[in-house]
Protein backbone atom coordinates (compact mmCIF):
# COMPACT_ATOMS: atom_id res chain seq x y z
CA UNK A 1 0.00 0.00 0.00
CA UNK A 2 2.85 2.36 0.51
CA UNK A 3 3.79 2.15 -3.38
CA UNK A 4 0.52 4.29 -4.25
CA UNK A 5 1.73 7.39 -4.63
CA UNK A 6 4.39 5.81 -7.21
CA UNK A 7 2.21 3.82 -9.31
CA UNK A 8 -0.58 6.88 -9.56
CA UNK A 9 2.71 8.97 -10.55
CA UNK A 10 3.50 6.31 -13.15
CA UNK A 11 0.06 5.75 -14.03
CA UNK A 12 -0.61 9.96 -14.73
CA UNK A 13 2.86 10.15 -16.79
CA UNK A 14 2.03 7.05 -18.88
CA UNK A 15 -1.87 8.39 -19.38
CA UNK A 16 -0.05 11.61 -20.35
CA UNK A 17 2.55 10.29 -22.62
CA UNK A 18 0.09 7.75 -24.16
CA UNK A 19 -2.60 10.84 -25.37
CA UNK A 20 0.29 13.02 -25.73
CA UNK A 21 -0.19 13.34 -29.92
CA UNK A 22 -4.11 14.45 -28.90
CA UNK A 23 -3.09 17.29 -26.35
CA UNK A 24 -0.61 17.95 -29.28
CA UNK A 25 -3.09 18.29 -31.44
CA UNK A 26 -5.47 20.01 -30.07
CA UNK A 27 -2.62 22.63 -28.75
CA UNK A 28 -1.36 22.89 -32.51
CA UNK A 29 -4.87 23.55 -33.58
CA UNK A 30 -4.54 20.48 -36.34
CA UNK A 31 -7.32 18.00 -36.79
CA UNK A 32 -8.02 14.59 -37.84
CA UNK A 33 -10.86 15.80 -39.31
CA UNK A 34 -11.05 16.15 -43.38
CA UNK A 35 -10.77 19.63 -44.72
CA UNK A 36 -14.03 21.16 -44.96
CA UNK A 37 -13.84 21.89 -49.01
CA UNK A 38 -15.97 24.48 -50.58
CA UNK A 39 -17.78 22.74 -53.50
CA UNK A 40 -19.14 25.50 -56.09
CA UNK A 41 -22.42 26.73 -55.81
CA UNK A 42 -24.69 25.87 -58.20
CA UNK A 43 -22.97 23.24 -60.06
CA UNK A 44 -23.89 19.14 -59.06
CA UNK A 45 -21.06 17.75 -61.24
CA UNK A 46 -17.25 17.70 -61.73
CA UNK A 47 -15.76 16.77 -65.32
CA UNK A 48 -15.50 12.49 -63.77
CA UNK A 49 -17.51 10.98 -61.26
CA UNK A 50 -16.33 12.55 -58.09
CA UNK A 51 -15.02 9.33 -57.04
CA UNK A 52 -12.54 9.26 -59.35
CA UNK A 53 -11.65 12.86 -58.85
CA UNK A 54 -10.97 12.40 -55.69
CA UNK A 55 -8.09 9.38 -56.33
CA UNK A 56 -7.03 10.27 -59.63
CA UNK A 57 -7.42 13.84 -60.33
CA UNK A 58 -3.84 14.39 -60.61
CA UNK A 59 -3.70 11.98 -63.41
CA UNK A 60 -6.46 13.90 -65.37
CA UNK A 61 -4.82 16.81 -65.51
CA UNK A 62 -1.75 14.87 -66.71
CA UNK A 63 -3.57 13.38 -69.29
CA UNK A 64 -4.94 17.11 -70.07
CA UNK A 65 -1.68 18.70 -69.97
CA UNK A 66 0.02 16.24 -72.71
CA UNK A 67 -3.04 16.48 -74.67
CA UNK A 68 -3.08 20.35 -74.62
CA UNK A 69 0.32 20.88 -75.28
CA UNK A 70 1.55 18.00 -77.06
CA UNK A 71 -1.44 17.02 -78.87
CA UNK A 72 -2.90 19.95 -79.24
CA UNK A 73 -6.32 18.14 -78.28
CA UNK A 74 -8.17 21.15 -76.40
CA UNK A 75 -11.36 20.06 -75.67
CA UNK A 76 -12.63 17.25 -73.35
CA UNK A 77 -15.74 14.99 -73.89
CA UNK A 78 -16.66 14.01 -70.03
CA UNK A 79 -18.27 10.96 -69.26
CA UNK A 80 -21.64 13.06 -68.94
CA UNK A 81 -21.30 13.86 -72.46
CA UNK A 82 -20.87 17.91 -71.76
CA UNK A 83 -17.62 18.92 -73.46
CA UNK A 84 -15.07 20.90 -71.53
CA UNK A 85 -12.56 23.38 -72.32
CA UNK A 86 -8.87 21.60 -71.82
CA UNK A 87 -7.17 24.03 -68.96
CA UNK A 88 -6.31 24.45 -65.52
CA UNK A 89 -7.16 28.04 -64.70
CA UNK A 90 -9.97 28.68 -67.05
CA UNK A 91 -11.90 25.36 -66.45
CA UNK A 92 -11.04 23.60 -63.21
CA UNK A 93 -10.60 27.19 -60.90
CA UNK A 94 -13.41 28.48 -62.98
CA UNK A 95 -15.80 26.52 -61.19
CA UNK A 96 -13.40 25.93 -57.88
CA UNK A 97 -12.26 29.07 -57.40
CA UNK A 98 -8.85 30.71 -55.76
CA UNK A 99 -6.54 28.18 -55.00
CA UNK A 100 -2.97 29.43 -54.99
CA UNK A 101 -3.06 32.16 -52.67
CA UNK A 102 -1.60 30.86 -49.25
CA UNK A 103 -4.06 30.33 -46.35
CA UNK A 104 -7.18 31.61 -48.91
CA UNK A 105 -7.48 28.36 -50.74
CA UNK A 106 -11.37 27.71 -51.50
CA UNK A 107 -10.78 23.95 -52.59
CA UNK A 108 -7.70 22.35 -53.99
CA UNK A 109 -5.29 24.15 -51.32
CA UNK A 110 -7.48 23.02 -48.69
CA UNK A 111 -7.37 19.70 -49.20
CA UNK A 112 -3.74 19.46 -50.22
CA UNK A 113 -2.73 21.84 -47.38
CA UNK A 114 -4.58 18.92 -45.50
CA UNK A 115 -2.43 15.94 -47.30
CA UNK A 116 0.64 17.71 -47.05
CA UNK A 117 0.86 17.92 -51.24
CA UNK A 118 2.57 21.27 -52.72
CA UNK A 119 1.65 20.77 -56.62
CA UNK A 120 3.90 23.49 -58.29
CA UNK A 121 1.38 24.09 -61.10
CA UNK A 122 0.85 27.42 -59.19
CA UNK A 123 3.93 28.57 -60.09
CA UNK A 124 3.50 29.52 -63.52
CA UNK A 125 -0.56 28.76 -63.90
CA UNK A 126 -2.98 31.38 -62.33
CA UNK A 127 -5.09 31.73 -59.78
CA UNK A 128 -8.70 32.80 -60.29
CA UNK A 129 -9.70 36.78 -58.66
CA UNK A 130 -11.73 36.49 -56.24
CA UNK A 131 -15.03 38.10 -57.09
CA UNK B 1 -11.75 -35.33 -83.52
CA UNK B 2 -8.83 -36.74 -85.67
CA UNK B 3 -5.40 -35.32 -85.63
CA UNK B 4 -5.74 -34.34 -88.83
CA UNK B 5 -9.35 -32.51 -88.47
CA UNK B 6 -7.72 -30.99 -85.34
CA UNK B 7 -4.99 -29.36 -87.05
CA UNK B 8 -7.09 -28.06 -89.88
CA UNK B 9 -9.72 -26.49 -87.30
CA UNK B 10 -6.37 -24.64 -85.12
CA UNK B 11 -4.83 -23.59 -88.95
CA UNK B 12 -8.32 -21.97 -90.08
CA UNK B 13 -9.11 -20.29 -86.74
CA UNK B 14 -5.58 -18.69 -86.62
CA UNK B 15 -5.94 -17.74 -90.41
CA UNK B 16 -9.78 -16.27 -89.23
CA UNK B 17 -7.20 -14.19 -86.50
CA UNK B 18 -4.81 -13.01 -88.44
CA UNK B 19 -7.15 -11.41 -91.52
CA UNK B 20 -9.13 -9.58 -88.62
CA UNK B 21 -5.77 -8.17 -87.30
CA UNK B 22 -4.98 -7.47 -90.50
CA UNK B 23 -8.22 -5.45 -91.15
CA UNK B 24 -8.29 -3.72 -88.47
CA UNK B 25 -4.17 -2.39 -89.01
CA UNK B 26 -5.84 -1.06 -92.39
CA UNK B 27 -8.50 0.30 -91.14
CA UNK B 28 -6.68 2.49 -88.92
CA UNK B 29 -4.79 4.05 -91.84
CA UNK B 30 -8.15 3.86 -93.12
CA UNK B 31 -9.63 7.34 -92.91
CA UNK B 32 -8.39 10.02 -95.63
CA UNK B 33 -5.53 12.08 -94.20
CA UNK B 34 -6.84 15.80 -93.58
CA UNK B 35 -5.11 18.53 -95.85
CA UNK B 36 -1.67 19.44 -95.21
CA UNK B 37 -0.78 22.11 -93.03
CA UNK B 38 2.09 24.32 -92.89
CA UNK B 39 1.84 27.48 -90.87
CA UNK B 40 4.07 30.46 -92.57
CA UNK B 41 4.41 34.32 -92.14
CA UNK B 42 4.97 36.81 -94.21
CA UNK B 43 6.34 40.45 -93.22
CA UNK B 44 5.37 43.51 -95.40
CA UNK B 45 8.27 45.78 -94.00
CA UNK B 46 7.46 48.52 -96.34
CA UNK B 47 3.90 48.44 -94.75
CA UNK B 48 5.36 48.17 -90.86
CA UNK B 49 8.02 51.07 -91.57
CA UNK B 50 5.24 53.13 -92.39
CA UNK B 51 4.09 53.55 -89.03
CA UNK B 52 7.03 54.55 -87.58
CA UNK B 53 7.20 53.73 -84.03
CA UNK B 54 4.70 51.15 -84.19
CA UNK B 55 5.08 48.39 -81.20
CA UNK B 56 1.69 47.27 -81.50
CA UNK B 57 2.39 43.44 -82.33
CA UNK B 58 5.07 43.55 -79.50
CA UNK B 59 2.53 44.97 -76.75
CA UNK B 60 -0.61 42.30 -78.46
CA UNK B 61 2.05 39.25 -77.96
CA UNK B 62 3.76 40.16 -75.02
CA UNK B 63 0.18 40.72 -72.77
CA UNK B 64 -1.82 37.98 -73.86
CA UNK B 65 1.12 35.90 -72.77
CA UNK B 66 2.28 37.10 -70.07
CA UNK B 67 5.57 38.17 -71.12
CA UNK B 68 7.33 40.47 -68.59
CA UNK B 69 9.05 43.90 -69.09
CA UNK B 70 13.03 43.46 -68.01
CA UNK B 71 14.92 46.23 -67.94
CA UNK B 72 18.10 44.67 -67.25
CA UNK B 73 19.52 43.70 -70.99
CA UNK B 74 20.91 41.05 -69.33
CA UNK B 75 17.53 39.67 -68.05
CA UNK B 76 15.04 40.40 -70.39
CA UNK B 77 12.13 38.37 -72.54
CA UNK B 78 10.88 39.01 -75.60
CA UNK B 79 8.96 36.71 -78.27
CA UNK B 80 8.95 39.24 -80.99
CA UNK B 81 10.83 42.26 -81.24
CA UNK B 82 12.94 44.83 -83.51
CA UNK B 83 16.26 44.31 -84.99
CA UNK B 84 18.52 47.22 -87.07
CA UNK B 85 18.95 45.76 -90.55
CA UNK B 86 22.00 44.94 -90.27
CA UNK B 87 21.02 42.22 -87.27
CA UNK B 88 18.03 40.97 -89.25
CA UNK B 89 19.54 40.56 -92.45
CA UNK B 90 23.31 40.06 -92.18
CA UNK B 91 23.92 38.65 -95.51
CA UNK B 92 22.06 41.30 -97.33
CA UNK B 93 23.87 44.03 -96.22
CA UNK B 94 26.00 46.70 -98.15
CA UNK B 95 27.76 49.59 -97.58
CA UNK B 96 24.55 51.56 -97.73
CA UNK B 97 22.07 49.29 -96.42
CA UNK B 98 23.19 50.97 -92.95
CA UNK B 99 21.96 54.57 -94.14
CA UNK B 100 18.91 53.07 -96.11
CA UNK B 101 17.27 51.68 -93.32
CA UNK B 102 18.75 54.22 -90.41
CA UNK B 103 15.92 54.54 -87.71
CA UNK B 104 14.05 51.60 -89.17
CA UNK B 105 13.46 48.31 -87.29
CA UNK B 106 12.56 45.26 -88.07
CA UNK B 107 9.48 43.17 -86.74
CA UNK B 108 11.75 39.43 -85.69
CA UNK B 109 9.89 36.63 -83.98
CA UNK B 110 10.64 32.71 -83.89
CA UNK B 111 11.01 31.91 -87.27
CA UNK B 112 9.20 28.27 -86.79
CA UNK B 113 12.32 26.70 -88.85
CA UNK B 114 11.94 23.70 -91.62
CA UNK B 115 15.02 22.19 -89.57
CA UNK B 116 14.92 23.22 -86.41
CA UNK B 117 18.35 23.63 -84.70
CA UNK B 118 16.70 24.03 -81.22
CA UNK B 119 14.83 20.90 -81.86
CA UNK B 120 17.75 18.53 -82.60
CA UNK B 121 19.37 19.75 -79.39
CA UNK B 122 17.12 19.57 -76.81
CA UNK B 123 17.79 16.78 -74.68
CA UNK B 124 13.90 15.99 -72.80
CA UNK B 125 12.00 16.58 -76.19
CA UNK B 126 10.45 20.28 -74.40
CA UNK B 127 10.94 21.73 -77.96
CA UNK B 128 9.92 20.16 -80.97
CA UNK B 129 8.65 20.58 -84.51
CA UNK B 130 4.70 19.76 -84.95
CA UNK B 131 3.02 18.62 -88.24
CA UNK B 132 1.48 21.64 -89.05
CA UNK B 133 5.51 22.88 -89.08
CA UNK B 134 4.76 24.95 -85.37
CA UNK B 135 7.95 24.74 -83.68
CA UNK B 136 6.19 24.54 -80.04
CA UNK B 137 7.30 24.92 -76.23
CA UNK B 138 6.62 22.36 -73.52
CA UNK B 139 7.09 23.81 -70.68
CA UNK B 140 6.39 21.43 -68.13
CA UNK B 141 9.76 19.58 -69.51
CA UNK B 142 11.64 22.06 -70.20
CA UNK B 143 15.01 21.87 -67.86
CA UNK B 144 16.55 24.99 -68.74
CA UNK B 145 19.80 23.85 -69.90
CA UNK B 146 19.63 26.43 -72.55
CA UNK B 147 21.02 24.44 -75.33
CA UNK B 148 18.18 25.91 -77.37
CA UNK B 149 18.94 29.15 -76.93
CA UNK B 150 22.92 28.43 -78.10
CA UNK B 151 21.49 26.22 -81.27
CA UNK B 152 19.27 28.91 -82.23
CA UNK B 153 21.01 31.61 -84.94
CA UNK B 154 18.05 34.22 -84.36
CA UNK B 155 18.26 34.93 -80.53
CA UNK B 156 14.42 34.13 -80.73
CA UNK B 157 14.83 32.48 -77.31
CA UNK B 158 14.71 34.19 -73.61
CA UNK B 159 15.85 32.08 -70.17
CA UNK B 160 13.96 33.59 -66.94
CA UNK B 161 17.07 34.29 -65.17
CA UNK B 162 14.94 35.65 -62.54
CA UNK B 163 10.59 34.88 -61.38
CA UNK B 164 8.84 37.10 -64.12
CA UNK B 165 5.63 37.83 -62.12
CA UNK B 166 6.90 40.69 -60.19
CA UNK B 167 7.84 42.24 -63.49
CA UNK B 168 4.27 41.76 -65.09
CA UNK B 169 2.34 45.02 -64.69
CA UNK B 170 -0.81 43.10 -65.18
CA UNK B 171 -1.52 38.92 -65.14
CA UNK B 172 -3.68 37.77 -68.07
CA UNK B 173 -5.10 34.87 -66.03
CA UNK B 174 -6.21 32.87 -69.45
CA UNK B 175 -2.48 32.12 -69.93
CA UNK B 176 -0.06 30.80 -67.62
CA UNK B 177 2.85 32.26 -66.79
CA UNK B 178 6.18 31.26 -66.34
CA UNK B 179 8.78 29.97 -63.40
CA UNK B 180 12.24 31.23 -62.89
CA UNK B 181 14.47 28.55 -64.76
CA UNK B 182 12.35 27.69 -68.08
CA UNK B 183 13.19 28.94 -71.12
CA UNK B 184 10.29 30.74 -73.67
CA UNK B 185 9.61 32.08 -77.10
CA UNK B 186 7.49 32.58 -79.65
CA UNK B 187 4.98 29.65 -80.08
CA UNK B 188 2.39 31.11 -83.63
CA UNK B 189 0.11 31.43 -80.70
CA UNK B 190 -0.58 28.04 -80.39
CA UNK B 191 -3.10 28.41 -78.35
CA UNK B 192 -5.14 30.89 -80.28
CA UNK B 193 -4.40 29.03 -83.58
CA UNK B 194 -6.35 25.87 -81.51
CA UNK B 195 -9.80 28.11 -81.12
CA UNK B 196 -9.39 29.44 -85.07
CA UNK B 197 -8.38 32.68 -84.27
CA UNK B 198 -5.10 34.27 -86.14
CA UNK B 199 -1.98 34.94 -84.02
CA UNK B 200 -2.38 38.25 -81.35
CA UNK B 201 0.93 39.73 -83.67
CA UNK B 202 -1.33 39.58 -86.72
CA UNK B 203 -4.53 40.60 -85.38
CA UNK B 204 -3.14 43.74 -84.00
CA UNK B 205 -1.55 44.25 -87.01
CA UNK B 206 -5.25 44.28 -89.18
CA UNK B 207 -5.09 47.94 -90.20
CA UNK B 208 -1.80 48.19 -91.32
CA UNK B 209 -1.59 44.13 -92.56
CA UNK B 210 1.84 44.48 -92.36
CA UNK B 211 1.69 40.89 -91.00
CA UNK B 212 -0.15 38.21 -92.64
CA UNK B 213 -0.27 34.76 -91.72
CA UNK B 214 -1.46 31.66 -93.20
CA UNK B 215 -1.13 27.79 -94.36
CA UNK B 216 1.41 27.40 -96.84
CA UNK B 217 0.17 24.18 -98.38
CA UNK B 218 -2.29 25.88 -99.39
CA UNK B 219 -1.67 27.44 -102.56
CA UNK B 220 -4.89 29.80 -102.30
CA UNK B 221 -4.13 31.04 -98.87
CA UNK B 222 -2.71 34.74 -98.61
CA UNK B 223 0.95 33.95 -97.89
CA UNK B 224 0.95 31.05 -100.32
CA UNK B 225 0.06 34.23 -103.04
CA UNK B 226 2.57 36.67 -101.56
CA UNK B 227 5.31 34.11 -101.33
CA UNK B 228 4.67 33.46 -105.01
CA UNK B 229 3.97 36.59 -106.27
CA UNK B 230 6.63 39.15 -104.67
CA UNK B 231 10.48 38.77 -103.47
CA UNK B 232 11.06 37.80 -99.80
CA UNK B 233 13.98 37.28 -97.95
CA UNK B 234 14.30 35.08 -94.95
CA UNK B 235 16.83 35.71 -92.22
CA UNK B 236 20.10 34.10 -92.36
CA UNK B 237 19.36 31.70 -94.83
CA UNK B 238 22.62 30.24 -95.30
CA UNK B 239 22.07 28.14 -91.91
CA UNK B 240 19.66 25.86 -93.69
CA UNK B 241 17.47 26.25 -90.77
CA UNK B 242 14.68 26.87 -93.67
CA UNK B 243 12.72 29.88 -91.84
CA UNK B 244 8.85 29.95 -92.49
CA UNK B 245 9.08 33.24 -91.80
CA UNK B 246 9.08 35.65 -95.18
CA UNK B 247 10.02 39.23 -95.36
CA UNK B 248 9.42 41.69 -98.68
CA UNK B 249 11.88 44.61 -97.95
CA UNK B 250 10.74 46.53 -101.41
C1 LIG C 1 6.99 26.44 -65.99
C2 LIG C 1 5.65 26.86 -65.94
C3 LIG C 1 4.57 25.78 -65.77
C4 LIG C 1 4.40 24.90 -64.73
C5 LIG C 1 5.24 24.73 -63.47
C6 LIG C 1 3.20 24.15 -65.05
N1 LIG C 1 2.68 24.58 -66.24
FE1 LIG C 1 1.08 23.80 -67.18
N2 LIG C 1 1.36 25.10 -68.74
C7 LIG C 1 2.33 26.09 -68.79
C8 LIG C 1 2.14 26.88 -69.97
C9 LIG C 1 2.97 28.11 -70.37
C10 LIG C 1 1.03 26.33 -70.65
C11 LIG C 1 0.36 26.88 -71.89
C12 LIG C 1 0.57 26.09 -73.12
C13 LIG C 1 -0.45 26.44 -74.16
O1 LIG C 1 -1.58 26.84 -73.83
O2 LIG C 1 -0.10 26.26 -75.30
C14 LIG C 1 0.56 25.21 -69.84
C15 LIG C 1 -0.52 24.40 -70.16
C16 LIG C 1 -1.09 23.47 -69.32
C17 LIG C 1 -2.33 22.78 -69.57
C18 LIG C 1 -3.23 22.96 -70.77
C19 LIG C 1 -3.71 24.35 -71.03
C20 LIG C 1 -4.16 25.18 -69.85
O3 LIG C 1 -4.45 26.37 -70.06
O4 LIG C 1 -4.26 24.69 -68.72
C21 LIG C 1 -2.57 21.96 -68.49
C22 LIG C 1 -3.79 21.06 -68.26
C23 LIG C 1 -1.47 22.12 -67.59
N3 LIG C 1 -0.57 23.04 -68.12
C24 LIG C 1 -1.35 21.46 -66.39
C25 LIG C 1 -0.32 21.67 -65.49
C26 LIG C 1 -0.23 20.98 -64.21
C27 LIG C 1 -1.23 19.97 -63.68
C28 LIG C 1 0.89 21.45 -63.60
C29 LIG C 1 1.46 21.05 -62.24
C30 LIG C 1 1.71 19.66 -62.03
C31 LIG C 1 1.51 22.42 -64.50
N4 LIG C 1 0.75 22.52 -65.63
C32 LIG C 1 2.68 23.14 -64.24
C33 LIG C 1 3.30 26.32 -67.86
C34 LIG C 1 3.49 25.58 -66.70
C1 LIG D 1 -18.43 22.78 -63.81
C2 LIG D 1 -17.81 22.81 -62.52
C3 LIG D 1 -16.58 21.95 -62.28
C4 LIG D 1 -15.44 21.88 -63.02
C5 LIG D 1 -15.14 22.56 -64.36
C6 LIG D 1 -14.53 21.01 -62.30
N1 LIG D 1 -15.14 20.57 -61.17
FE1 LIG D 1 -14.30 19.36 -59.75
N2 LIG D 1 -16.08 19.22 -58.80
C7 LIG D 1 -17.21 19.96 -59.11
C8 LIG D 1 -18.28 19.59 -58.18
C9 LIG D 1 -19.70 20.18 -58.19
C10 LIG D 1 -17.75 18.61 -57.32
C11 LIG D 1 -18.47 17.87 -56.19
C12 LIG D 1 -19.18 16.68 -56.81
C13 LIG D 1 -19.87 15.81 -55.80
O1 LIG D 1 -19.61 15.99 -54.60
O2 LIG D 1 -20.64 14.97 -56.26
C14 LIG D 1 -16.36 18.41 -57.72
C15 LIG D 1 -15.49 17.52 -57.11
C16 LIG D 1 -14.11 17.49 -57.35
C17 LIG D 1 -13.15 16.71 -56.58
C18 LIG D 1 -13.46 15.79 -55.41
C19 LIG D 1 -13.63 16.58 -54.15
C20 LIG D 1 -14.04 15.74 -52.97
O3 LIG D 1 -15.21 15.79 -52.62
O4 LIG D 1 -13.18 15.06 -52.43
C21 LIG D 1 -11.92 16.97 -57.10
C22 LIG D 1 -10.58 16.44 -56.62
C23 LIG D 1 -12.12 17.89 -58.22
N3 LIG D 1 -13.46 18.18 -58.32
C24 LIG D 1 -11.10 18.37 -59.03
C25 LIG D 1 -11.32 19.01 -60.23
C26 LIG D 1 -10.31 19.24 -61.24
C27 LIG D 1 -8.85 18.85 -61.11
C28 LIG D 1 -10.92 19.87 -62.28
C29 LIG D 1 -10.33 20.24 -63.63
C30 LIG D 1 -9.77 19.15 -64.37
C31 LIG D 1 -12.31 20.07 -61.93
N4 LIG D 1 -12.51 19.54 -60.68
C32 LIG D 1 -13.24 20.72 -62.73
C33 LIG D 1 -17.33 20.88 -60.13
C34 LIG D 1 -16.40 21.10 -61.11
C1 LIG E 1 -9.98 15.67 -51.62
C2 LIG E 1 -8.66 16.22 -51.55
C3 LIG E 1 -8.10 16.88 -52.79
C4 LIG E 1 -8.68 17.89 -53.54
C5 LIG E 1 -10.01 18.56 -53.33
C6 LIG E 1 -7.73 18.19 -54.59
N1 LIG E 1 -6.62 17.42 -54.47
FE1 LIG E 1 -5.01 17.38 -55.72
N2 LIG E 1 -4.17 15.92 -54.64
C7 LIG E 1 -4.69 15.36 -53.49
C8 LIG E 1 -3.77 14.36 -52.97
C9 LIG E 1 -3.99 13.52 -51.72
C10 LIG E 1 -2.66 14.35 -53.84
C11 LIG E 1 -1.37 13.53 -53.73
C12 LIG E 1 -1.57 12.20 -54.37
C13 LIG E 1 -0.29 11.42 -54.46
O1 LIG E 1 0.78 11.99 -54.24
O2 LIG E 1 -0.41 10.25 -54.77
C14 LIG E 1 -2.95 15.33 -54.88
C15 LIG E 1 -2.10 15.61 -55.94
C16 LIG E 1 -2.33 16.56 -56.89
C17 LIG E 1 -1.43 16.86 -57.97
C18 LIG E 1 -0.10 16.19 -58.23
C19 LIG E 1 0.94 16.85 -57.37
C20 LIG E 1 2.32 16.42 -57.63
O3 LIG E 1 3.22 17.06 -57.06
O4 LIG E 1 2.51 15.45 -58.35
C21 LIG E 1 -2.00 17.86 -58.71
C22 LIG E 1 -1.42 18.52 -59.95
C23 LIG E 1 -3.26 18.18 -58.07
N3 LIG E 1 -3.43 17.39 -56.97
C24 LIG E 1 -4.12 19.17 -58.54
C25 LIG E 1 -5.32 19.49 -57.93
C26 LIG E 1 -6.20 20.55 -58.36
C27 LIG E 1 -5.92 21.48 -59.53
C28 LIG E 1 -7.26 20.55 -57.51
C29 LIG E 1 -8.46 21.50 -57.50
C30 LIG E 1 -9.18 21.70 -58.73
C31 LIG E 1 -7.07 19.48 -56.56
N4 LIG E 1 -5.88 18.87 -56.84
C32 LIG E 1 -7.95 19.18 -55.55
C33 LIG E 1 -5.90 15.66 -52.92
C34 LIG E 1 -6.80 16.59 -53.37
Amino acid sequence: MRDRPLILGGLIVFLALVTFPVWYNAAAGTSSRPPQLKLPAGQKECVAPVAFMKTSHMQLLIDWREGAVRNNVRTFTAYNGKTYNVSLTNTCLDCHGVQARAGQADFCGRCHDYAGVTPKCWNCHNDRPRN
Amino acid sequence: MTRKGFLGVTGISAAVLAARKLRSVFAASGPAASPPVRWAMVIDTQKCLKKAGCIDCIAACHKVHNVPEIKDRAHEIKWVWKEPFKQAFPAQETAYTEEAYKGKPFPVLCNHCDNPPCVRVCPTKATWKREDGLVMMDWHRCIGCRYCMAACPYGSRSFNWVDPRPHLRRIDIEFPTRTKGVVEKCTFCAERLARGQAPACVQACKEQKALVFGNLADPDSDVSRLVRSRFTLRRKPGLGTNPEVYYIIG
